[in-house]
């Protein structure tokens, strides 16, 4: 088993946990130029996994697969699949409408993002698109994100003030609060400390640890420390593929792959 | 965890939505083939009752009386005359003005007066310039109602496009280049005469070819100094037989201009006029248009070939 | 400037410093300077100007009259001097104007940034910028002579010069006015919030009306004053659409002169120079010019208030 090539044995074998999400084989393609190759894994349900790898390596770009954020853009093509479970239906299908997946798979950006509208509306817009309209589902589900994101306390004296008022930090778990009020399946993180202190990493960190609770979480990071911290699995890209994908302790303490090694051990990247 | 009769209305949801988006879609395809469609009337009704009008004839007579005969001499020879005044007076000053904000200002309240007021000038209706041209080129200065005047007006009138076109151009050009040959010990003004200028041309050009073309177009300023409707004679030549060749007496000739003759004709309830009218209004809108293309490739071009 | 030693230093060869070429800088920058100040001076030369003709204008005419007085015939014999009329007529033509310029205006915006595949804005805007440079005169022609026959056919009442005709033909005149600025600030509101809005399952149209309008809103508010100011400050398809007769009426199937068409109107004629006839177009103008103003502060204190903030 140990000297395996890591797409001959994608998937830690933790039985006791179910699958979320299921890639299968996929590339992925910017016009002619190959972004992902051929790319295996495993998402598991209510666990974080973290992507890694040198710059460039093609993380952002998996992980804006599993929303079809691709789709907004002319020349891109999926190949391959992405599997949800429970239903079983396969993401990048062409008859899976991409704003479906995307009320299922919520994404938070690597730079905060809110929209200019109050603190309130921000949360309730993911609700509202949904065609929300009762004051009272929207408060208490506004409500309930925002505590879910730690943002609560913060903020709830001043719901309708503008989100440009809050620090980087407040911006960031608005936007995770934003994120988690349509109780999403999987959360999405793209970078999402690289804009912020280390005050406030750390309170994103433990505000992730808290959320595989409720939710599959899958974060790009280019801090290695920080996927070491908050995951329990951990993929390692480098040029589009997967080079490696198992437990998080596993990739940290014996890498299988040398390649895995050098980045770890920072004799590259 | 999600059952079936929510994920239904979810998607019943999306589908309302996406409904809209593709109601959308047709309203806004439909609302440009309006414009289309308005622009592509406006051409083919000037075509069909001015086309047997444009002969060569009809550029080289007159006005008439007799609208069988009339032609647009004077008006395009003053349209030209008038332009180069207002070329000659606009773009050295708006150049000028466009450099200073963008290369020299230091931020304090005379730049921001002078932002706000070029923002303002070219909110100010044409017309109003035309009051100010009446009353200071016209009177004050004692111009009269001439080709000066007129130019002047014009001018004015088109000072704030010029300045934009040039900070906008000016601007697109990334520090690197200025830090480099401030680098190599030149003067501010070395930089922006040997660097800025140059490669900004073809922007500052753009915004030259666009304000002239605003210009030609342009009635409400040139009735208000009191552009005569009909002149049957042309201005004094600029060229002379004997030294110094040139003469600048044609500055102060009254003139008439293409968009005058053509608001001449249009007012008279006769329908030969208005052919007439019809006519003068193809050659004005082929001349603007003509010039407006031009503006549009160079910009193209400029965006195709510079990358900074 | 060739290398010349140094003109301040008793020991060549020292760094020093060349008053020459400082006095020269400096010569250049004060003629710069002038040149942008002459746009400032030309606002001057334009207030003092029409405030000094109109001055004479009120010394006949109280400001009370001039404000209240229903009718505006500064050329009969019995003379009145009431704007109103000619207000009256600008509101109208500008309001059916707007009308057609402001949502199609918006809507051609809010099209071409957030749904037209990238052939057909790059063909798109071209023609539009094209349809903007068509000269107000040929617009009037149009007007007069295409438009009010069509609207004649279905109004038959409709009299040959009408606030309705030259306000539909300049409302279409401004459409790219508006939606040209509308969109650059749509396309200015940066692709991350988009991205945000997408994320959470948003359709196009919700993620331009949500979250891009709003986001660009003082753009947007900008290009609604832009054409605002064009509307009333519009000059020959009024002069020559909408008939050139002082009419106190709120009507838009009826003739009446705006500000702008009683200018021409006086312009045409040969009124001598100091005469009150010639002074009323300056009352007229800084009438037109006050009305500019107003709106162009509101759009000032819109953009300061709900300045972008992404």
């Amino acid at each position: 088993m140990v000297e395996n090539s890591p797409r001959d044995n994608p998937v830690a074998d933790v039985t006791s946990i179910s699958c979320k999400s299921e890639v299968r084989d996929l590339s992925f393609y910017y016009g002619a130029f190959n972004a992902l190759k051929n790319i295996n894994m495993r998402l598991h349900e209510k666990q974080v996994t973290a992507l890694i790898g040198p710059s460039g390596c093609g993380k952002s770009t998996f992980l804006r697969c599993f929303n079809r954020m691709h789709d907004l853009y002319p020349g891109n093509r999926y190949v391959g699949e992405i599997i949800l479970h429970p239903d079983n239906v396969n993401i990048l299908s062409r008859n899976v409408d991409p704003i479906e997946v995307r009320m299922r798979v919520s994404m938070v950006f690597q730079k905060p993002n809110p929209f200019p509208k109050s603190i309130y509306e921000n949360v309730a817009y993911g609700l509202r698109v949904r065609g929300v309209r009762q004051r009272a589902v929207l408060d208490e589900k506004v409500e309930q994100a925002l505590r879910d994101a730690a943002l609560w306390d913060e903020v709830k004296d001043r719901l309708n003030q503008l989100a440009y008022n809050l620090s980087g930090g407040q911006q960031q778990r608005l936007c995770i609060a934003r994120a988690l009020a349509t109780d999403p399946e999987i959360l999405l993180f793209d970078e999402p400390t690289s804009a912020l202190d280390p005050i406030a990493t750390a309170s994103i960190e433990e505000l992730i640890a808290d959320l595989k609770d409720k939710v599959t979480i899958l974060i790009v990071t280019h801090n290695m420390q920080q996927a070491a911290r908050v995951s329990d699995y951990t993929a390692y890209m480098y040029l589009g593929e997967v080079i490696e994908f198992d437990v998080t302790d596993t990739i940290f303490i014996k890498p299988k792959n040398k390649q895995t090694e050098d980045y770890i051990t920072g004799r590259f990247g | 965890m999600r059952d079936e009769k929510n994920l239904n209305e979810i998607r019943a949801i999306i589908a309302r939505h996406k409904l809209w988006d593709l109601i959308f879609v047709i309203i806004g395809v439909f609302v440009l083939m309006i414009a289309v469609l308005t622009f592509m009337a406006l051409f083919s009704h000037m075509l069909i009752d001015g086309m047997p009008r444009l002969s060569w004839d009809f550029f080289s007579s007159f006005p008439s009386r007799r609208a069988g005969s009339a032609g647009i001499l004077s008006a395009w020879v003053g349209t030209t005359l008038v332009m180069i005044v207002t070329a000659v007076a606009a773009v050295p000053m708006g150049i000028g003005a466009g450099i200073y904000l963008e290369e020299y200002a230091s931020k304090n309240l005379i730049t921001e007066i002078i932002e706000i007021n070029v923002t303002n000038l070219a909110g100010v209706p044409s017309i109003i310039y035309g009051l100010l041209a009446l009353s200071l080129f016209v009177h004050q200065l004692g111009f009269g109602q001439s080709i000066l005047s007129a130019g002047l007006a014009l001018a004015l009138l088109i000072l704030p496009v010029v300045i934009v076109a040039t900070r906008e151009a000016i601007r697109s050009i990334p520090v690197a280049i200025r830090e480099g040959a401030y680098a190599l010990g030149a003067t501010k003004w070395q930089t922006v005469s040997d660097h800025l200028l140059p490669y900004s041309a073809a922007g500052i050009l753009t915004g030259v070819i666009i304000g002239l073309a605003r210009a030609i177009g342009e009635t409400a300023p040139i009735i208000t100094i009191g552009a005569l409707t009909f002149i049957a004679f042309l201005p004094p030549s600029p060229f002379k037989t004997e030294f110094p060749f040139l003469s600048l007496e044609w500055l102060m000739a009254p003139f008439t201009v293409m968009p005058i003759q053509m608001f001449n004709w249009v007012s008279r309830p006769e329908e030969e006029f208005q052919a007439n009218a019809a006519a003068a209004g193809l050659v004005l809108v082929v001349m603007t248009l003509t010039m407006n293309a031009l503006a549009i490739y160079l910009r193209y071009r400029m965006r195709k070939n510079i990358k900074w | 400037m060739t290398v010349q030693p140094p003109t301040d230093t008793n020991s060549p060869g020292k760094l020093g410093y060349s008053y020459s070429r400082h006095v020269g800088e400096r010569f250049i920058e004060a003629t710069l300077f002038l040149m942008a100040f002459v746009s400032v001076a030309i606002t001057l030369a334009i207030v003092v100007m029409l405030v000094k003709e109109s001055v004479v204008f009120f010394e006949h005419v109280s400001l009370w009259d001039f404000l209240t007085d229903t009718q505006w015939t500064p050329l009969f014999d019995d003379a009145h001097y009431g704007i109103l009329p000619l207000i009256s007529g600008t509101v109208v033509s500008s309001a059916v104007a707007l009308s057609v310029a402001i949502p199609m205006g918006t809507i051609t915006a809010i099209y071409l940034s957030e749904f037209a595949p990238f052939a057909v804005r790059e063909v798109a805007k071209p023609f539009l910028e094209l349809l903007g440079g068509v000269p107000t005169v040929v617009y009037g022609y149009f007007a007069l002579l295409f438009v009010t026959p069509l609207l004649q056919k279905i109004f038959p009442q409709l009299p040959g010069f009408s606030l309705l005709s030259a306000g539909l033909v300049m409302g279409i005149m401004i459409i790219p006015y508006v939606s040209s600025m509308a969109e650059d600030a749509m396309r200015a509101v940066p692709m991350h919030l988009r991205e945000g809005s997408y994320a959470m399952g948003a359709t196009r149209l919700q993620t331009a009306i949500r979250v891009v309008m709003p986001a660009a809103f003082s753009g947007i508010a900008a290009a609604y004053i832009l054409g605002i100011s064009r509307a009333v400050g519009e000059t020959m398809v009024v002069a020559v659409a909408a008939g050139m007769q002082p009419n106190l009426t709120w009507n838009p199937m009826e003739p009446a002169a705006t500000i702008t068409a009683y200018i021409v109107q006086v312009s045409l004629g040969d009124l001598p120079h100091g005469s009150i006839g010639y002074q009323t177009i300056f009352a007229a103008g800084l009438t037109l010019l006050l009305l500019t103003l107003i709106f162009n502060i509101i759009g000032h204190m819109l953009r300061k208030r709900y300045r972008e903030i992404y």
